[in-house]
């Protein structure tokens, strides 16, 4: 096939990739370093800084090609060949890679990267403050390797769980249009296993651990917003009206979650929180991710409104089940990611501007039977199995090799001076040490 | 002789202790963040649904020093001007300084202050 480059979706996928990245440093970086203590904030920022190092580094190297390297069949039904394009060598020379949106192979590589690199950078928040930061970097390495390139190639880079794959052929193809299973229900198992092996922080859950800047975390709150559009909408892979449909499904469920997540805590606890505001703006976005561009307006007000609830109840499950994820990414991440999956199998639609790939049917309450339904759940239920088992099994081996936890002295008198030989902020009388005590 | 007036009040009644403070004469004091508690116990904090007692709430600690006859009337001052009559105001005391001196001159006793 002989494509013709098209600057428009070419220059929107540039784009889109610039703002995605930002959606790690610093949004993802100040989100989650706004929530942890004072004495931890550094680093949760070179938590987040480092995965964009490490998995930026790899993706170049061999993770485009573990991810995106053409082979289907056998096993490639699971993972691609590492060696297809090392070191992306070959993918400029070759004019069919261009995807046949006319956007070349090399920008596809730039987007992709940015992918990866989030959802590496997410999993840091279920083990703020207390993470040996060399175990944390061989961790994105193994992880993104194992867990990450394997995923996103069965779902999208013509594994079993994508179009044409054996779960296409049973059932229907699984929807999953910019993330839900291949970043979300991934970075929230792979957090939850790595928060249970890790233990809990020192005084959890009996003494609080406050937020100590409330501000950085609206603030990450809200790039991650913009950056998700780039995410959503530039998933569509072109400058179309299907990317529009994704930008708008993208924007009214953020609305909306947040919204129903401030109601529910005003409900239960009294206040509106900013903390649940923003919480709120980013269980829409990943809840909607999965169903972007899937769904039609009210497909994605109910989405985003089933989500603000569900994620607000699901960040409680922590003191339930008594895994110390300190920032919540199993309550927002892994349960937002499954609301939006299987929420699917009930609104998706082709009409209204909505799209869905080849193989998919539409949604149990727009015309379709279950068979949708079925095929959320099995894409959704293998992607929580899949992650939480490899990763578990990734930390088991980390732990014997290198330990996974700095010392308790460390942790308590702050990871961030132990750790990088710095402190977040200038104190001359230890007065924040004496708030932190809180 | 000169006494240490100490006050803890709660920060928000702060620029009205220093400007009845200053209208009855006094020429210095210092002013610090604190942390404690009284009777009022700390408040509570909800974040995602959990919720956090903090114990020590913020407080602002002034120190005045004066001469010994002035010690009560200052006392008043800082009562008069923190009061809101609700639980948490805070607390003053006085108590004597066997020496105090200015660091720029050498002064001594009541000539320091």
């Amino acid at each position: 096939m002989d494509f013709t480059l098209d600057s428009g979706n070419t220059a929107w996928m540039l784009i889109s990739a610039v703002i995605v990245l930002m959606m790690t440093v610093p949004a993802l970086a100040f989100f989650y370093g706004g929530m942890v203590r004072g004495k931890s904030v550094l680093n949760m920022l070179m938590m987040n800084f480092i995965a964009a190092g490490t998995v930026g580094l790899v993706w170049v190297l061999y993770g485009y090609s573990m991810t995106f390297g053409g082979h289907t069949t056998g096993f490639g039904q699971f993972v691609d060949s590492p060696f297809e394009y090392f070191g992306l060598v070959g993918l400029t020379d070759d004019k069919s890679l261009l995807a046949a949106t006319g956007v070349p192979a090399l920008v596809v590589v730039a987007f992709q990267a940015t992918f990866a690199v989030i959802t590496v950078a997410l999993i840091s928040g279920a083990i703020a403050d207390r993470i040996k930061f060399g175990t944390w970097i061989a961790f994105t390495v193994i992880w993104v390797t194992a867990v990450y390139f394997p995923m996103a190639h069965m779902v999208w880079g013509g594994g079993f769980l994508g179009i044409g794959g054996k779960v296409s052929e049973w059932l229907s193809t699984p929807i999953d249009f910019a993330g839900g299973t291949v970043v979300h229900i991934n970075a929230g198992a792979a957090g939850l296993a790595l928060a249970i092996l890790l233990g809990r922080r020192k005084g959890w859950p009996t003494s609080p651990i406050r937020p100590h800047n409330l501000p950085y975390v609206m603030l990450g709150a809200a790039l991650l917003w913009v950056g998700w559009f780039g995410f959503n909408a530039g998933s569509e892979g072109a400058a179309d009206a299907t990317a529009g449909r994704a930008w708008i499904n993208t924007f009214v469920a953020t609305c909306v979650a947040m919204i129903t997540w401030l109601l529910t805590e005003k409900i239960r606890d009294g206040h509106a929180t900013s903390l649940g505001a923003a919480s709120g703006v980013v269980a829409g976005l990943v809840a909607i991710t999965p169903a972007a561009a899937a769904v039609d307006s009210f497909g994605a007000i109910a989405i985003g409104a089933i989500a603000g609830v569900a994620c607000a109840l699901a960040v409680g499950l922590k003191y339930k089940f008594g895994f110390d994820d300190a920032l919540d990414v199993v309550g927002v991440h892994l349960v937002g990611g499954i609301t939006g999956t299987v929420l699917i199998g009930f609104l998706a639609t082709n009409k209204q501007g909505a799209w869905y790939p080849d193989g998919a049917q539409s949604g149990l309450f727009y015309g379709g039977g279950v068979t949708q339904l079925l095929s959320q759940i099995v894409v959704a239920a293998f992607a929580v199995v899949f992650s939480f088992v490899m990763t578990y099994i990734i930390g088991l081996i980390l732990k014997a090799i290198t330990g996974l936890r700095v010392s308790e002295e460390d942790e308590v008198s702050g990871i961030d001076l132990a750790v990088h030989g710095e402190t977040a902020y200038e104190t001359l009388d230890g007065s924040r040490v004496l708030t932190e005590v809180n | 002789m000169t006494k240490l007036v100490t006050a803890v009040i709660q920060p928000h009644r702060l620029d009205d202790v220093k400007s009845a403070l200053e209208a009855a004469g006094v020429r210095g004091l210092t002013v610090s963040e604190a942390s404690g508690y009284g009777r009022q116990r700390g408040h509570t904090e909800v974040y995602r649904g959990a919720e956090y007692t903090v114990d020590l709430v913020p407080k602002v600690k002034i120190d005045v020093l004066v001469a010994d006859e002035d010690a009560l009337g200052v006392t008043e001052v800082v009562i008069k001007a923190a009061q809101t009559g609700k639980i948490g105001d805070g607390k003053v005391w006085v108590v004597p300084v066997e020496d105090v001196a200015r660091v720029r001159t050498g002064e001594h006793g009541d000539d320091a202050l």
